[in-house]
């Protein structure tokens, strides 16, 4: 028995394959991805990286050489680990804050969309809040108040997130529950999270998927935007921080392109990685979405 | 002249699984002034038949063998464009979905006078005079002719679409499942309306249904056909009382008689092909309780049972004992 | 014989959708008596068919036996008991012995579960089975139940790998799991081609003679009643019209609504110069129901009587009720010429 389980799990897997290889757009992004996830997570081990360690006179500002690959910063510090290391922050940031963002719009959504009435109403006007709030304002001020380690932003970006994925999830819920075997589940006797669970979710799940690629690009454009103004975590330097270090030196104008250069080109590779994938996921998963 | 000649007409798809035949080597034809009914069960390559003479089949959807004539026109050779003008003009239909088939955000009579205007060169008052008159002719209240799709019921929307297929006195009209979707007292409004209007009119009529049931009133003739080809054509009667196939009396055994003695009706044993792949011989023989051998290995040709009656069996009438 | 299920004076209403200018000028939005009083019992063992066209209220009458809607009025005696549809417990227990099939197989069954998963649902939600091997035994007896042989070649498959008839089977699978006493099967064959349609009508009969189960029938389809139910009731517009045997209610037919739906039923013969009645007309809105007999509108025999009298449901034989008024009128005049 398992082994038919097997083919038929094999036998969905294979023509989910087949779309994903034919898809230029989902290759490129995975591409992308798998190359900054190995940095990040064997990068730091082969070339570990401490912001506390400063360099001497000598070394502040060096452009690229055979000992410092791609050159030095204001404080001497060598720039291609600190990109690695730096990679593992952006990254994480963007995953995690993406994990809460989807479990906190997904549930409000279901739960809105299928008991409706009063709740729908209230879920929804807080969600209609999230949704037309002035983001960053918000972000600064509760970093301002709630510090600003790595922790507290992840959170932060999490937990102002959501909106979009919520209304969504609520859409698709509202047609999903009037389907019959939705109806065929209550007259078994089955409860509300039954029903939730094991009908709505597996059912809004793809829509919810390419939308969670598509959040973790965001994510990790809205740390670095926070890093940038300078409100990241200082002992964990990310893509943001460098150049926020960078723009506060004044790389710029002087011509030390190396400083800036760097992790600018990785947090748009990363960002057009994930945003491929999403895009690519939501054709192959969702297929009818689009060609109509 | 027959008013219609299908000749072994094959229409195939081609999707990416392979090369579904759903018609494969169908031949029929039709009088003037005469009712056919094609009957067969979802996937039997009704509906494609029926798309192949209007050649409003989807793009994978290709005749690939085959002619059909409309009175003298070849109407498998003619252009896009020139089949435009043959399309509602001489061939109309009336579809299933009735409730679907409507703008609801126009008026039915607007939408009767447009059909009329896309093919004749009328002024637009001439149109909507003409919408008047169909109106009548298909027996909706006069005064309704300015409301709008959802003021309508069911029955009345089929009427109305029988009106647009109307509009421009077609000699030939397909009813795709005309009545599937209505309750059974509209159902024989519609089928009444349907008899008296090919009478009086003149025209063909074609009626595709899975229901054998409806056509004993309305139709002439019945085809029945089964994954791809006609496996039984004949006169109502014949089809209906002296049928030679054994899935045309599977078919019919389908349908409780309450004029006859009650009887639980046995069910055809497995399901209905793969077009892909068909079966070997004859298509029906892995469900058939008469299969032999031959049957596995050679197809059956059409046997004559005189009267235009003929059936593709080997061992036609098999069931009679 | 026992009475699996017993109505009385069962009412269920719905608000009317509007469009959104009336809904701002009307203060009252108007109901529909989609179920408008209906007594009926349903004896153990047998198949109680229920045929009405669209809009008579059947499938929401269904609906409202199993709870799946509320209930406006009236109660719902399941083996002699009122079931009290706000006790949690109650509904639990209930619910096991009653179960649906649906019309649609292809809607009915989630598409992202296994069927392993679809039939076993009814035993995990009401926690009944502790072991993986007591789970699969029993899926693979209700598959094997509902002529799904072998079972075990449907287990882990997606409904979308199935047939119709075969999907259809899986629900019926699903509601035989818990053994059941009793089934409503709301037009479990419209949506099926004629050729496997047989198949699963021959189940439900199998399926009542072999254990004893009960069924609600619900159709638009007379001639399916009458071949497979002991017992045929027609609805129009929200209430009973006639109830019956089924030989007698098709044969010896009282009421004029259910002489009218004989007189249109497809019959597989060569009618071409039968001359049918076919009533002009649709049933109209169940938000409007005209006031006395609400069938007279359309009825042929219709007399000052049926317009300001609504007639309830009496003898016209033994075992055999109808709502009309004729079947008085009618015994009075044979009186009369005594």
């Amino acid at each position: 028995m398992s082994s038919i389980d097997g083919v038929m799990r094999r036998k969905k897997l294979k023509r989910f394959w087949n779309g994903f290889k034919n898809n230029r757009m989902a290759t490129t992004g995975a591409v992308i991805l798998v190359f900054f996830s190995v940095a990040a997570v064997i990068g730091p081990v082969l070339f570990p990286y401490n912001p506390m360690e400063f360099g001497t006179v000598e070394t502040i500002l060096q452009p690229p050489s055979t000992t410092y690959y791609l050159g030095t910063d204001n404080l001497g510090r060598d720039i291609f680990r600190n990109l690695l290391s730096g990679a593992r922050i952006s990254l994480m940031v963007g995953i995690l804050a993406t994990l809460i963002s989807m479990f906190l719009g997904t549930s409000i959504g279901i739960m809105s969309g299928y008991f409706g009435k009063t709740i729908d109403s209230v879920l929804m006007r807080v969600t209609d809040f999230f949704l037309v709030i002035p983001w960053l304002p918000l972000v600064l001020v509760l970093v301002a108040i709630l510090g600003s380690s790595v922790w507290i932003i992840i959170l932060v970006i999490g937990l102002t997130s959501w909106a979009g994925t919520a209304r969504v999830v609520r859409s698709q819920t509202l047609s999903v529950k009037e389907r019959p075997f939705i109806e065929r589940a209550r007259a078994i006797g089955a409860d509300h999270s039954t029903i939730m669970m094991h009908h709505i979710l597996p059912n809004v799940f793809p829509l919810v998927f390419a939308n969670t690629i598509l959040v973790t690009a965001v994510a990790i454009i809205s740390e670095t935007t926070l890093s940038f103004l300078g409100l990241g975590d200082p002992t964990r330097p990310s893509w943001g921080m460098m150049l926020h270090y960078a723009f506060q030196s004044g790389a710029a104008s002087s011509g030390a392109y190396w400083f800036f250069l760097p992790p600018g080109l990785c947090v748009v590779l990363v960002v057009l990685g994930f945003t491929f994938l999403g895009y690519a996921f939501d054709e192959i998963l969702n297929p009818k979405l689009r060609r109509r | 002249m027959k008013l219609l000649r299908v000749e072994n007409l094959k229409t195939y798809f081609h999707i990416s699984e392979g090369i579904v035949k759903a018609v494969d080597d169908v031949s029929f034809s039709l009088d003037d002034g005469q009712c056919l009914g094609l009957v067969g069960e979802s996937g039997c390559g009704k509906t494609t038949t029926a798309l192949s003479i209007n050649r409003l089949l989807p793009p994978e959807g290709i005749i690939e063998g085959g002619e059909i004539y409309l009175e003298s026109v070849k109407l498998t050779v003619l252009s896009d464009v020139e089949i435009r003008k043959h399309r509602w003009k001489d061939v109309s239909m009336v579809f299933q979905g009735a409730m679907n088939a409507m703008n609801p955000v126009m008026k039915i009579g607007e939408q009767i006078a447009e059909a009329v205007v896309w093919h004749q060169q009328v002024t637009h008052q001439q149109a909507w005079n003409r919408a008047k008159e169909l109106f009548e002719l298909v027996e909706l209240e006069p005064g309704r002719i300015g409301g709008y799709p959802h003021e309508f019921s069911g029955g009345m929307k089929q009427r109305a679409m029988i009106a647009m297929a109307l509009a421009c006195d077609p000699k030939l009209v397909i009813g795709d499942e005309p009545t599937t979707a209505l309750d059974v007292m509209v159902q024989a409004q519609i089928l009444n309306l349907l008899d008296r209007l090919r009478k009086t009119l003149k025209m063909g009529l074609i009626i595709i249904t899975h229901d054998l049931s409806i056509l004993g009133e309305t139709c002439d003739r019945i085809a029945v056909m089964y994954a791809g080809k006609i496996v039984e054509i004949g006169s109502t009667e014949d089809v209906y009382d002296r049928h030679m196939h054994p899935y045309t009396h599977r078919l019919l055994m389908g349908f409780p008689n309450i004029h006859r003695p009650k009887l639980m009706p046995e069910p055809i044993p497995g399901s209905p092909p793969d077009l892909i792949r068909p079966p070997s011989g004859c298509r029906f023989h892995p469900r058939c309780d008469y299969a032999q051998e031959i049957c596995q290995e050679q197809e059956p040709g059409m046997t004559t049972a005189g009267n235009g009656h003929s059936y593709a069996c080997h061992f036609g009438g098999a069931f009679n004992g | 014989m026992d009475n699996v299920v017993e109505l009385k004076n069962l009412k269920v209403t719905f608000v009317a959708k509007q469009s959104f200018l009336k809904e701002l000028l009307m203060k009252e939005q108007p109901l529909v008596r989609a179920v408008d009083g209906v007594n009926v019992t349903i004896k153990k063992g047998e198949i109680l068919s229920l045929v009405g066209e669209s809009g008579s209220g059947k499938t929401t009458l269904g609906k409202a036996i199993l709870n799946l809607v509320d209930i406006a009025d009236g109660e719902i005696l399941f083996q002699n008991q009122v079931v009290n549809f706000h006790h949690k417990q109650e509904v639990r227990r209930f619910r096991q012995k009653a179960q649906v099939i649906f019309q649609d197989p292809y809607q009915s069954l989630n598409p992202k579960s296994l069927i392993i998963d679809i039939v076993a649902e009814p035993l995990e939600v009401n926690r009944l089975i502790k072991t993986e091997a007591e789970r699969n035994e029993r899926v693979m007896k209700a598959l094997h139940d509902a002529g799904l042989d072998p079972p075990e070649r449907y287990l882990y498959r997606y409904p979308y790998e199935l047939s119709g008839g075969q999907r259809q089977r899986v629900a019926i699978a699903s509601a035989l799991i818990l053994n059941p006493e009793f089934i409503v099967a709301d037009e479990p064959v419209s949506m099926l081609d004629v050729s496997i349609r047989t198949g699963i009508l021959k189940l439900l009969v199998e399926l009542k003679e072999s254990k004893g189960l009960t069924f609600l029938f619900i159709t638009h389809d007379l001639s399916l009643a009458w071949l497979i139910s002991d017992r045929i009731a027609i609805m129009y517009l929200g209430k009973i019209m006639e109830i019956g045997e089924s030989d007698t209610v098709i044969k010896q037919a009282v009421h004029p609504y259910t002489q009218a739906l004989l007189e249109v039923m497809p019959i597989p013969e060569v009618n071409r110069h039968r001359q049918r009645k076919v009533l002009s007309g649709e049933t109209p809105n169940p938000t409007n129901i005209p006031a006395g007999c609400r069938f007279h509108p359309r009825c042929p025999h219709a007399f000052d009587r049926c317009r300001e009298e609504e007639p309830v449901l009496q003898a016209a034989r033994s075992n055999h009720l109808a709502a009309c008024h004729l079947i008085e009128k009618e015994t009075s005049q044979e009186n009369s010429h005594d």
